[in-house]
């Protein structure tokens, strides 16, 4: 069935650059129609795992397979089936939205219905006869994602596709990507350290860190497992050093450098009740008491003590 | 517009290079205007002669008295008060042909002479000593040595003509022959280097440093395609802006071509694919703007100051002749210079562009195989 194909398989991928090593043996398979996250700070290795998959940089040892085959002789017809979106990419500033999609509409031979197409999936047709050098910078990332979906690709890779965009800018572009998901066959490879763009756009996430997978799985499972899938953060008046949660039926976590408790929940209603019990009785003066979802953050924190963004 | 043609990648990349460049004002002024500018104020300054000011320091000597001092007598009869405080005594020859000398002297002591010598304020200092007038210069420098034969032959006459017609002295102004005839064929040879060598070379660093090679490449696009786009674009501009510049010269000074076109087209195209290619060789490796600014100059300037742009590379030392006149840029403007001049040798043109065309392949071939597109 060609659902179940893998368009992308990367496998054992090691990748070093003097003294650092940005990819530490990465193994990797995207089935037709998915889309994947590779979540981690900066500096985790997810911009260069994505540029050997891109084939713009060779893994020192391993191998990648783009629909079954290897980048070396098959680069002009493996061009054809992928669409991308680089990080910070520069068009030509003096050229209009149209003339620049028509530029690259021409490497792919694609005529000018696909264009019109595109600048009206994006948003763009006010901006249609604007210069690039004009654009805002969510209109310029609108124009940097019409230029990969120009060929219908079947792979998509975008490197950090909403850094640096407002909040507006961002939903726009993940409402694009959504219909693309409901619309098409493509499979995506997305890059960011957005938590939430990753969790709401995405049906599997790969988390990296300094080179290394450090966790992955379908995106719900990654989000249920352990102790439930919401937890209650929380921070007391007085400064405190530790809890002695002995007697509390609930995994209580304490982070004195923050100031802040962690508690997972099952059940909200029975564990919130319990917890302000506890409270009381140990005579801790509450500040702020929040109940959220776990999300990917929390998973990272718990992974390698520190947060995504950092 | 045909349809294959439209949708014809290098078209489409010519015709994006094209608007990138003709969307810049400032591109526009710098190929164009400025080579214009830079013409008519070298054209006129090399055509009109302006008067030339040569400022003297005469030793004060006071044991002689007035009436025995060649100097003092010369400065009380001969020379006219000025309204300038440090050189307060002037003579004015009048001079046709050769433009006006305006004498200026200063009567002052060897210390006060010493510190105007220092700060280049005067060249020359005269001193009179038993019955002898002696002059003080650097033998090395030209203006130093001009001042020195202008001035001993006034010191020597005993009365000063104040405006010679100078008959024997016939102006050069036929065409062909004048200092502008000499500037415009190397300001054009010149356009070409510097526009290829900034237009290819500084657009391809500029585009690796905004990734944009790295995205282009990651499609379907012939990599050729891409230079032979920036090629072909800088050529068409190149062309335009030396039509441009030879009408305005053309106009303005009256320079003409008085060999053979076809010869010139030839110069100019082996000329374009000279600089081209070396272009590409000094673009294909940097990502970095200002290293790219460093290797660019590196090239063109040593060029500039040699290949005999603004004046003669003969006045270089003999050794170095040889070495000069193999350079990209002195063949092209020794040769366009030929042709405008109709002194053109043509197995020497011949011989200049199959050189120019081997230089810019080699440099494309090399360039194009070090060439970092990511």
């Amino acid at each position: 069935m060609i659902n179940e194909e893998s368009v992308v398989e990367v496998k054992n991928v090691f990748k070093s650059f003097k003294t650092v090593k940005a990819v530490n043996g990465a193994n990797l398979q995207i089935k037709n129609g998915k889309f994947i996250a590779i979540l981690g700070p900066n500096g985790a290795g997810k911009t260069t795992l994505v540029e050997i998959i891109e084939g713009i940089q060779k893994p020192d040892k391993g191998e990648v397979f783009i629909l079954g085959k290897k980048w070396k002789g098959n680069e002009n017809e493996l061009h054809r089936f992928i669409g991308l979106s680089l990080q910070d990419t520069y068009f030509i500033d003096k050229l209009r939205v149209w003339e620049t999609l028509m530029l690259f509409a021409s490497f792919y031979d694609i005529g000018k219905k696909r264009i019109d197409e595109i600048i009206e999936l994006m948003g763009l047709e006010e901006k249609r006869k604007s210069y690039v050098v004009n654009l805002s910078g969510g209109q310029r990332q609108k124009l940097s994602l019409g230029i990969a979906l120009l060929n219908n690709p079947k792979i998509l890779i975008l490197d950090e596709p909403t850094t640096g965009l407002d909040p507006n800018a961002r939903r726009e572009i993940w409402s694009i990507l959504l219909k693309l998901k409901e619309k098409s066959q493509t499979s995506l490879i997305l890059t960011t350290h957005y938590m939430d763009e990753a969790e709401k756009l995405c049906d599997y996430i790969i988390i990296m860190n300094n080179g290394n997978v450090i966790k992955e799985g379908a995106t719900t499972q990654l989000l249920n497992e352990d102790h439930g899938d919401k937890l209650m953060e929380f921070t007391f008046e007085n400064f405190i050093d530790d809890i002695d949660s002995s007697d509390l039926p609930l995994s209580l976590n304490w982070d004195v450098a923050n100031q802040k408790g962690f508690v997972k929940l099952n059940k909200v209603e029975n564990d919130l009740t319990v917890f302000m019990n506890f409270i009381k009785e140990k005579g801790f003066k509450l500040k702020t008491l929040e109940c959220r979802r776990k999300t990917l953050d929390d998973i990272f924190i718990t992974l390698t003590g520190k947060h995504l963004n950092e | 517009m045909n349809k294959i043609l439209r949708y014809n990648q290098l078209f489409q990349l010519i015709v994006a290079n094209l608007k990138e460049v003709v969307r810049e004002p400032g591109v526009l002024f710098w190929g164009i205007v400025f080579p214009i500018l830079m013409s008519l104020g070298l054209g006129i300054a090399f055509t009109r002669k302006a008067d030339s000011v040569m400022k003297v320091v005469i030793i004060e000597n006071n044991k002689l008295p007035d009436s025995s001092s060649k100097l003092k007598t010369f400065i009380n009869s001969s020379t006219k008060k000025t309204d300038n405080n440090l050189f307060s005594r002037k003579v004015v020859v009048a001079e046709q042909k050769l433009g006006n000398t305006i004498f200026l002297f200063r009567v002052t002591n060897w210390q006060d002479a010493m510190v105007l010598l220092k700060k280049g304020i005067t060249n020359i200092v005269i001193e009179e000593k038993n019955n002898n007038i002696e002059y003080h210069f650097d033998p090395m420098n030209p203006d130093a040595q001009l001042n020195y034969i202008k001035l001993s032959k006034i010191l020597n006459n005993k009365k000063i003509i104040e405006n010679k017609n100078n008959d024997n002295i016939k102006g050069l102004t036929v065409s062909g022959t004048r200092y502008i005839d000499f500037l415009i064929p190397g300001l054009i040879a010149m356009g070409i280097m510097m526009s290829c060598s900034w237009g290819i070379s500084y657009s391809i660093i500029e585009r690796r440093t905004k990734k944009l090679l790295r995205r282009m490449v990651a499609t379907p696009m012939k990599k050729s395609h891409f230079l032979i786009s920036l090629i072909t674009v800088r050529t068409a501009m190149n062309l335009v802006e030396s039509l441009v510049l030879f009408l305005f010269s053309y106009l303005v000074f009256n320079v003409t071509i008085q060999g053979s076109i076809p010869a010139l087209f030839l110069v100019f195209f082996t000329g374009n694919i000279a600089f081209a290619g070396i272009s590409v060789f000094i673009s294909s490796r940097t990502s970095n703007t200002e290293i790219g600014n460093g290797l660019i100059n590196a090239v063109v300037m040593p060029m500039m100051v040699l290949s005999g742009i603004f004046f003669s590379y003969h006045n270089f030392p003999d050794w170095s002749i040889s070495f000069i006149q193999n350079l990209p840029l002195t063949m092209m403007a020794d040769d366009i210079r030929n042709i405008f001049s109709q002194t053109t040798n043509y197995s020497e043109i011949i011989y200049h562009s199959f050189i120019l065309t081997v230089t810019g392949i080699t440099f494309f071939a090399a360039g194009l195989k070090l060439f970092k597109w990511y």
